[in-house]
């Protein structure tokens, strides 16, 4: 099996050290996390990790179900590319000398789907989305008219296939679960699945 | 409080709010032998310390309800809180301090961990106000322990500590079952509240501890079993922490499938069954190595396929059917890719597979089985047994105590040559009677752990096999022995080398004895030093009066026995091997 990228979608409780209890799955297997972001969900206090790593697929599921394991994670769910929506956050910090005398860079702005954050007399910091390729070739763009700082933000991808979490939650709620949450839902249909 | 009874037999209790007097103020220090007694602890292992004076203080009035071993070392601690477990079926608490007190439980986190023992320790935490500052004996055990324990939690909070340990009881027992850790601060331990009762946990929503059982699996995994030919079980712990040994036998004995054991499913199965065909991995027995790699289906009942048992993966029972009965579902597919995984409690999904396959008999299967007893009784076990040589052998000394204790002692063992002789040759009539560290391999487990049994299942007899080397890891527990009283059969077996790793160093490193020469004290003096009786055989002649003496003494004994020096442990399945390339010699 070859190793691609996937993006793992965890909900959990939004207890203190679960970060380092779901990220020391990965180091201890010497995984490196590609990109990792928690944010809240459409579901009420729960929290949702999206992590990005290449890995090959049965790695992977080993992972998403050693994730699962842990008493304060819900659910945890694995995707390649083809399975999801996914943005990335980018932020450049140029000098706005070279911006207002040179045309072109306002020109390039526009093709990258750039905006201006800040305005300021001695910078301009422009804000894009995308994926990596996207905001990469940006950077390479600007290089030349003296991009003074770069960042990017972690990956928040959103499952294509996913009803989202409500129900899912209120199925948790209750003591005896009903056949929704039945976890080995996935010897059924083991090509379409993207749960666990 | 009549309802202590209730709950100390029932594995998830009702979640009814407990209370001697309801509103009385606590201080946190008393909310956790509360939860402690509600929860039916009986014995407490510890030592104290600076940031968990407070408990202790508390402790002080609980003297006649709360049972307190003052181990010797925190290590000795948490092991003895294992064997604790691992005896009674029930979780073992141990409590530490803060910063060294603490890290030395981690060995004893990790032995819980690898081998799914119930275990709630409690560590003191310096004051909440001085956290992240590097105060006196201040350690980050809740991140130190995080890959060690089923579940932690820091309280800083004395009103949190009823919920919280009721959580923590839950969790360490409950599903695959883990050691939990809960760190608490002093200011909480000594922060009065108003305590409204303790409600035992039955529910955690993000926590699912058992999965639900499919019926169409446990169908599918009969009907492969029905179409078999030469069916083999491999079982392991899963089926005494399941206390699924009547469903097992049942399932067995109905099937007519022969079944072979993990180290830690040791005595789930009585010694003596007919279908009974010996030991797992690395240095188990000739006949399961070697039929793994010739069965039709192969059933793994609450096991893990360790590397240890499996051998070489890539060659691992690749012609079998492989039924995978386990509650963890990461477990299945985790080493051994199953044709149908049954996920669920033993206890639930043997008694439905048991219904569903057809009653047989295998005679030739089983017989091949019994052929390889054959060769591995000539090449190996008998001389093992009955050697002539002149130095007494490990296997005989433990043929010598089977016939003493007919199978009805709990063994417990420490890591090395002696636990496979050991586990290779006790005999078994009941379960839970096999204590051993298997998934980590724990020198200095032994000792500990025996007391820690002899706690959690005081009618019984238990002998702890020790090497001469493990005996030194945590010799200082002799001083639990003197100080309590406690009746341990200490044996010891002493070949004078760190003796598995002497016999990788011979087969693997051309003899090269690389500091595994290992000198001992007198162990019968430094054992009357503590006021232990003792002896010490190096001649056949006096073994079985010997072992009989340790066996029939009032109270705690030490008995050394010298072995040879060079004795090897076979048959042996080579690291990276195939099971059916086991070595006989």
């Amino acid at each position: 099996m070859t190793k691609q990228e996937f993006t793992i979608t965890v909900y959990t409780e939004n207890h203190i050290g679960l970060l380092v209890r779901i990220a020391t799955m990965f180091s201890r297997r010497k995984i490196n996390i590609e990109s990792l972001n928690t944010s809240p969900s459409e579901a009420e206090g729960i929290h949702r990790f999206t992590i990005v790593i290449n890995e090959t697929e049965d790695v992977v599921r080993k992972l998403a179900r050693q994730i699962e394991k842990q008493v304060e994670v819900l659910k945890a769910y694995y995707n390649n590319n083809d399975e999801i929506v996914w943005q990335e956050l980018a932020l450049y910090k140029v000098p706005t000398d070279e911006i207002a005398e040179k045309v072109k860079v306002e020109r390039l702005l526009r093709e990258h789907g750039a905006r201006a954050v800040v305005i300021r007399k001695d910078y301009t910091i422009f804000e894009t989305s995308g994926h990596r390729e996207e905001t990469d070739k940006l950077v390479e763009v600007l290089a030349p008219y003296g991009l003074i700082e770069f960042v990017r933000s972690a990956r928040v991808a959103i499952i294509k296939e996913s009803k989202g979490f409500h129900e899912k939650l209120k199925e948790f709620e209750q003591a005896e679960p009903g056949e929704e949450l039945v976890e080995n839902e996935f010897l059924d249909k083991q090509d379409e699945v993207f749960t666990m | 409080m009549s309802t202590i009874e209730e709950i100390k037999t029932t594995t998830n209790p009702a979640p009814k709010v407990i209370c001697s007097d309801k509103g009385s103020e606590l201080t946190g220090s008393q909310a956790v032998l509360e939860a402690c007694l509600i929860e039916g602890v009986d014995t407490i292992f510890g030592y104290p310390g600076g940031a968990i004076m407070p408990i202790y203080d508390a402790l002080y009035d609980y003297n006649d309800k709360l049972k307190h071993i003052l181990v010797r070392h925190e290590q000795g601690g948490i092991h003895a809180a294992q064997g604790y477990a691992r005896a009674s079926g029930r979780v073992g608490v141990v409590f530490a301090t803060s910063g060294p007190g603490a890290t030395n439980l981690v060995t004893g986190l990790a032995d819980a961990m690898i081998d799914s023992t119930p275990i709630v320790a409690i560590t003191g935490q310096v004051f909440a106000h001085l956290l992240g500052t590097d105060a006196f004996q201040e350690t980050d055990v809740i991140n130190i322990t995080t890959p060690v324990t089923k579940w932690n939690y820091q309280v800083t909070d004395a009103t949190e500590i009823p919920a919280v340990l009721a959580k923590a009881f839950y969790i360490a027992r409950s599903g695959r079952p883990g050691p939990v850790l809960i760190d608490i601060t002093k200011n909480a331990q000594m922060q009065k509240f108003s305590y409204e009762g303790y409600a035992p946990c039955n529910h955690v929503r993000s926590y699912r501890p058992k999965p639900i059982v499919r019926k169409e699996y446990i169908e599918e995994a009969a009907a492969l079993i029905n179409a078999a030919e030469k069916p083999f079980v491999i079982f392991g712990q899963g089926v005494i922490l399941g206390k699924a040994e009547k469903e097992f036998k049942a399932f067995i004995e109905k099937a007519g499938i022969p079944a072979a054991w993990t180290i830690l499913g040791l005595s789930a199965l009585p010694t003596d069954h007919p279908l009974n065909v010996g030991m797992l991995g690395m240095h188990g027995n000739y006949g399961p190595n070697v039929m793994t790699n010739e069965c039709d289906v192969l059933i793994a009942v609450g096991m893990r396929f360790d590397d240890r048992v499996t051998g070489r993966l890539d060659k691992y029972a690749k012609q079998a059917k492989v039924i995978h009965l386990d509650i963890d579902p990461s477990e299945i597919d985790k080493n051994v890719k199953a044709t149908v995984g049954v996920w669920g409690d033993c206890k639930e999904t043997l008694p439905l597979l048991t219904k569903l396959v057809n009653t047989k008999v295998y005679p030739k299967w089983v017989e091949k089985f019994r052929a390889c007893d054959a060769e591995e009784n000539k090449e190996v076990i008998f001389e093992e047994l009955h050697p002539t040589t002149q130095k007494m052998t490990m296997g005989e000394v433990m043929r010598n105590l089977n016939d003493l204790t007919s199978g009805n002692a709990i063994i417990v063992t420490d890591v090395g040559q002696h636990q496979m002789v050991a586990c290779r040759y006790a005999k078994f009539n009941q379960s839970k009677s096999n204590i051993t560290s298997g998934g980590l391999g724990t020198m200095g487990f032994g000792l500990p752990a025996a007391i820690g049994a002899k706690f959690g299942a005081p009618e019984r007899t238990v002998v702890a096999i020790i090497g001469d080397g493990g005996m030194q890891m945590t010799i200082q527990e002799l001083g639990t022995i003197m100080q309590t009283g406690v009746a341990v059969k200490i044996l010891i077996l002493n070949n004078e080398f760190l003796g598995m790793v002497r016999q990788w160093q011979q087969l693997f490193n051309d003899r090269r004895y690389s500091f595994v020469d290992i000198t001992s004290p007198d162990f019968v003096m430094v054992a009357k030093g503590y006021g232990i009786e003792g002896n010490k055989v190096t001649d056949r002649a006096n073994l079985k009066a010997a072992l009989q003496t340790m066996l029939e003494h009032d109270g705690s004994y030490l008995l050394e026995v010298m072995v040879g020096k060079e004795n090897n442990v076979f048959p042996m399945v080579p690291q990276g091997c195939s099971v059916s390339e086991v070595r006989l010699k």
